[in-house]
């Protein structure tokens, strides 16, 4: 093992340790009918543009070479995979991984936003997990506040020296946090607090939140890195055609 | 795939089994416990009041009732079929066809030259 291998796996158990006393609590989306009609209806409107301008990323993506659709599914899959994994966390619940780290790095955030969408469509309906009503409160925070923020660090690290597996892995952890973190603001916006009002209420759902999906976030950057790794393995020639930089 | 990478991976993915295995054998009694509960908790101990979702699940409204378990779990599997399907079948053509490519390339570089050129 390499040294900075040693180290990153050291920092690894360092967090684990750190997280196996925290209470336990469950994290995920916000459910169906828990959010006053104004604010459903505002996320939703928020959410529009991004939508819109997902879908003509995608079309242009598509149209200037059908070959690129075969990483549209792969991103919209790998979504699909690690949102419907719920995986134990060290505060003794589960909660699940976004997945939206690797459309974000390979298509932009926008892109996401409507691969997120369709995986919170069928969880909403045949799951009853988030829901029709919080639909657009979850999409902004799962399928594009979380991918802005990866497609952002991954933008700005690329520029630099810093190594690109770890610049994926930063990318892709960071942004499932943030996501919580924004599902926690979004709680705290529709009930504040009596006493601290809105700052209050965030801390207490960032508290239910944060400690669950900190380990669970550190596996998404891991298996982002596998997929692009595979990616640039076999892959090359797609990845050359929606303009992404191989190693 | 380069053999450095190839260990990379391996030691990731060991990383990831770990972690995922580790809270699960450590916290014996653990309820690991369903989906929505701790938000729902949550938003309950700010109002201080029970709290009446304004909406029930479209699903939950037609049966009249929670989801059963099995079957949820069940759902949960097909959204995790779908997705590994449309991955691994994906991978399995860009492997495939890596090794063609290769194939290909190493073929054409065995050929003599003066048989290139008559091709030609």
């Amino acid at each position: 093992m390499k040294r900075r291998q040693n180290q990153v796996v050291k920092a690894l158990l360092a967090l684990c340790a750190v997280f196996a006393v925290a209470p336990a609590a469950n994290a995920m989306h916000i459910m169906e009918g828990y959010l006053p009609p104004v604010f459903c209806v505002a996320w939703g409107v928020v959410c529009l543009p991004f939508l819109y301008l997902g879908f003509t990323v995608l079309n242009k993506n598509v149209k200037e070479n059908r070959k690129s659709m075969t990483l549209i599914a792969m991103a919209g899959a790998f979504v699909f995979v690690l949102s419907s994994l719920k995986i134990p966390s060290v505060t003794g619940s589960c909660s699940h991984m976004t997945g939206t780290g690797l459309g974000a790095i390979l298509f932009g955030p926008c892109a996401v936003s409507v691969l997120g969408l369709i995986v919170l469509v069928f969880q909403a309906i045949l799951l009853a997990h988030g829901g029709l009503t919080t639909l657009g409160a979850n999409c902004f925070s799962m399928a594009i506040a979380g991918p802005v923020l990866s497609w952002l660090i991954y933008r700005g690290l690329s520029k630099t020296n810093v190594n690109k597996k770890l610049t994926i892995f930063l990318a892709a952890a960071l942004g499932d946090i943030f996501t919580y973190c924004v599902t926690s603001l979004q709680l705290a916006m529709a009930y504040p607090s009596a006493e601290g009002g809105m700052m209050a209420s965030a801390v207490k759902f960032l508290g239910v939140f944060a400690p669950t999906q900190l380990p669970l976030a550190v596996i998404e950057g891991i298996l982002t890195v596998i997929v692009v790794i595979a990616l640039e393995s076999f892959a090359k020639s797609e990845l050359k055609m929606i303009h992404f930089k191989a190693e | 795939m380069t053999a450095k990478n190839k260990k990379l991976i391996a030691i990731l993915l060991a990383i990831v089994v770990v972690m995922v295995a580790a809270p699960f054998l450590a916290l014996r009694g653990a309820e690991f416990g369903g989906s929505d509960d701790a938000g729902s908790v949550m938003v309950e101990e700010i109002k201080g009041e029970a709290y009446e979702p304004w909406f029930t699940p479209v699903l939950e409204n037609m049966i009249h009732g929670e989801i059963p378990g099995e079957i949820e779990s069940l759902i949960f599997c097909l959204q995790t079929g779908i997705g590994v399907g449309v991955i691994a079948f994906l991978m399995g053509r860009f492997y495939e066809r890596k090794k063609w490519e290769d194939g290909k390339a190493s073929a054409s570089a065995d050929v003599p030259d003066h048989v290139r050129v008559s091709e030609a």
